[in-house]
């Protein structure tokens, strides 16, 4: 069904009907898209405990879940690991946008050697499964000593930061397409490239800027397994994401079930509004800054 | 001549052609730039040539003279006579002599290319001094770190954060796939070198591993092609359709298909997981819309079949808002003015889609797909969140909708046999590198970056 079509058929009855067509699919297609986020929410209010229920929608509703979540410290400590994620998304957001941009803008913008050699080495990292470093890297951690009690966190923090240089590829992209001769002109006024970076190419490249920022801080609130591989049993310092896991195991499920929805709308609700916000700049970082 | 003459001389030509200052860094690394004079940075070279010593002679050495042999003193129990108890001796560690020893290396490498860097500076140092060209100040090297070589700067800490963070384990990992560590044979404590004894094992058909490592790769390919072609093509449909211009309340269908996807992903396979389970809200469901039985459910994670094409099917769910997303940006983002050209020279639409849209779509996307399928064979968080490999037969560590990468987790986190784990892994990598440098080299982004600038 192309465009061209539909435009020499204009108000023919053929294009109605496709279109009504259209809109019905789409709306199946939707309903299918957001019924388990719908299902999800209703759970998180529903009254009756436990994991699986006979009715497909809940029969009475409640706020305790919410309740529950936030101040039952005992057994599944959520406000801790609530604060020991912030924690550690604050630090890794702040390592790694500079990385990533850094490590763009050179790529970017500066001619030397080692440029092609990094990109295809970063291609080539990539290409290796992420468990192979992660037990590694945990043997690593634990030979400094960065894998009992509170330093835990500061593993964590190195190993969401460390590597993000290898994923330049959107910033670069977007440096990309900001003209040349912009720079040219500055470098004329006699602009160090340090100036070029941060008074000119940074203001115009604000979109990536953002877009790097939230992708970095979301980051820790969405692993869960190698947070789970360097946490093991230090229930302390649990991030979000292993909490989450944990209300759906065995032993939890049936006390936790409604909780662990609270705890997934909770999370996903400041996650998707920076998402959705993000999305805006995502499609301007694919698309350039500098435009005519 | 001049072509020579421009040509940066190598370590070896420098210390050939250099004066005593630039022959004596061969030794004392830095001395030739501090009779260059650049005494600043000779001096910070020689401090990082004494610090090397001095690590190399309290561990380095001892942790690669280990290396061959990986330690040879088992745990033991020894009477204490004094206390009146036995007490257990320390033994070797042979996995912590392995680790120790790969770093080693890589600080001898370091120092290496250290070297190499030295020597060819100070020979540079001494034909600009020969010449009565200025050699740069201490100060004037820093400014130019925030000028001409800004990329150093930027560039230094992510790279070691690289090289400290992947590359070390990485190479690590890859040494254990040639060694026993595993706890098969108890040989968590002390192993030895055992050549290429585990490649051998993951790839005979005829034993039990082998048996399992091809059913799992074919699992893994299917998947992956499945998993990346059907989301690109339907998501680029999706993204067409809703980009029609008759189709109302674009903003509307576009809201509905991205708020998925804004979703942590983690979250949303654990709710599909549990919706799908025999007594989840999809059963409930079909039982109240009395489409099965009152006892009766779908069995979504314990048919093999049922659990492969349930898992493709979700992975739908995820990844075409994704595409959808990433096409719609690139169908704005096509220039208007190569359309109005095309539109100049009297090209129809289907002209213009074919000359225009389509080839650009594949120009800026075909790394797009690369990365996705390299993305689907790793693709770790859906198999273990929706299926967790499952359903397993008895006796075998992989289950039948194990990807190689989930079956890499089960071998090393839970079962520990390091070693075979580590194998899969770069067989897995072997793979990836083939198909991707094939693919990538061929592609028009690759060997043009700059075409649609």
């Amino acid at each position: 069904m192309s465009t061209m079509e539909l435009k020499k058929n204009k108000r023919s009855p053929h294009l109605v009907a496709v279109n009504v067509l259209v809109h019905i699919l789409l709306g199946i297609l939707a309903l299918i898209w957001v019924l388990p986020i719908f299902w999800i929410v209703l759970t998180s209010f529903r009254a009756e405990p436990g994991a699986y229920t006979s009715t497909f929608l809940p029969q009475g509703y409640t706020l305790n879940n919410y309740i529950k979540l936030f101040t039952d410290r005992n057994v599944l400590n959520f406000p801790k690991m609530f604060t020991n994620t912030l924690i550690i998304a604050i630090v890794t957001c702040i390592f790694s946008t500079f990385f990533v941009l850094s490590v763009a803008y050179s790529l970017s913008r500066m001619r030397f050697k080692f440029r092609k050699p990094y990109m295809n080495m970063a291609m080539i990292l990539g290409l290796f499964p992420g468990f192979m470093t992660m037990v590694a890297q945990y043997f690593l951690l634990k030979s400094m000593g960065l894998t009992e009690g509170s330093s835990i966190r500061i593993g964590l923090i190195i190993v969401y930061s460390a590597c993000t240089g290898l994923g330049f590829q959107i910033a670069k992209g977007y440096f990309d397409t900001i003209p040349r001769s912009i720079d040219e002109a500055a470098v004329m006024d006699g602009a160090t490239q340090w100036q070029v970076f941060t008074k000119i190419t940074m203001p115009l490249a604000k979109p990536i800027v953002i877009y790097t920022v939230l992708t970095s801080f979301i980051a820790p609130w969405v692993d869960f397994i190698f947070a789970k591989v360097l946490c093991r049993a230090n229930a302390d310092e649990y991030t979000v994401a292993i909490g989450l896991w944990n209300m759906l195991q065995k032993e939890y499920i049936y006390q936790w079930y409604t909780c662990f929805a609270a705890g997934a709308v909770v999370i996903s609700i400041p996650i998707a509004l920076l998402f959705l916000y993000m999305q805006r700049f995502y499609v301007e970082g694919v698309s350039g800054a500098v435009k005519g | 001549m001049a072509g020579k003459l421009n040509k940066e001389a190598s370590a070896v030509e420098s210390f050939a052609k250099g004066d005593l200052y630039t022959k004596l860094s061969a030794v004392f690394m830095g001395a030739g730039l501090i009779g260059h004079k650049q005494i600043a940075k000779g001096i910070l070279i020689l401090l990082c040539e004494i610090a090397w010593v001095i690590y190399m002679i309290r561990t380095g050495i001892h942790s690669i003279a280990l290396l061959p042999s990986l330690g040879d003193a088992a745990q033991e129990k020894v009477w204490n006579e004094a206390k009146q108890i036995y007490e257990y001796t320390a033994g070797d560690n042979s996995q912590q002599i392995l680790l120790y020893g790969v770093v080693a290396l890589f600080v001898v490498a370091a120092i290496v290319v250290l070297w190499i860097l030295q020597m060819k500076h100070s020979y540079k140092m001494q034909k600009k001094i020969e010449n009565g060209e200025h050699v740069p100040t201490f100060k004037e090297d820093i400014i130019s770190l925030f000028n001409g070589n800004l990329h150093i700067t930027l560039m230094t800490l992510p790279c070691l954060g690289i090289l400290i963070f992947n590359i070390v384990p990485l190479v690590y990992m890859i040494s254990m796939a040639f060694t026993e560590y595993s706890k098969e044979n108890e040989k968590l404590m002390l192993f030895d070198w055992n050549g290429l004894t585990q490649f051998q094992r993951v790839l005979n058909m005829q034993g039990n591993i082998g048996r399992q490592f091809w059913h799992v790769l074919a699992w893994t390919v299917t998947w992956a092609i499945f998993a990346t072609f059907l989301n690109y093509i339907l998501g680029m449909i999706l993204a067409m359709v809703i980009n029609r211009k008759d189709t109302k309340a674009k903003g509307f269908w576009r809201f509905c298909f991205v708020l998925s996807i804004a979703v942590p992903q983690f979250v949303s396979l654990m709710i599909m997981n549990i919706m799908l389970q025999p007594n989840g809200a999809v059963n409930v469901l079909l039982r109240n819309l009395g489409w099965i039985g009152a006892g009766e459910s779908l069995p979504f994670w314990t048919n093999v079949t049922w659990a492969r094409v349930t898992i493709i099917i979700i992975n739908l769910w995820v990844g075409i808002p994704y595409t959808m997303l990433q096409v719609t940006g690139i169908l704005q983002n096509i220039p208007n003015e190569l359309y109005e050209a095309a539109k100049m020279d009297g090209a129809g639409t289907v002209t213009i889609f074919f000359k225009i849209t389509l080839p650009y779509m594949l120009f800026v996307t075909t790394p797009y797909l690369i990365t996705s399928f390299v993305g689907n064979i790793n693709n770790f968080n859906v198999i273990y969140l929706l299926s967790g490999g499952g359903p397993t037969y008895v006796g075998d560590t992989a289950g039948q909708t194990d990807l190689l990468v989930t079956w890499l987790y089960k071998l090393t986190i839970d079962q520990q046999y390091y070693n075979l784990g580590a194998v899969i892994g770069i067989i897995t990598f072997v793979i990836l590198t083939i198909v991707t440098l094939v693919t990538y080299r061929n592609s028009a982004s690759y060997k043009n970056e700059e075409a649609f600038m």
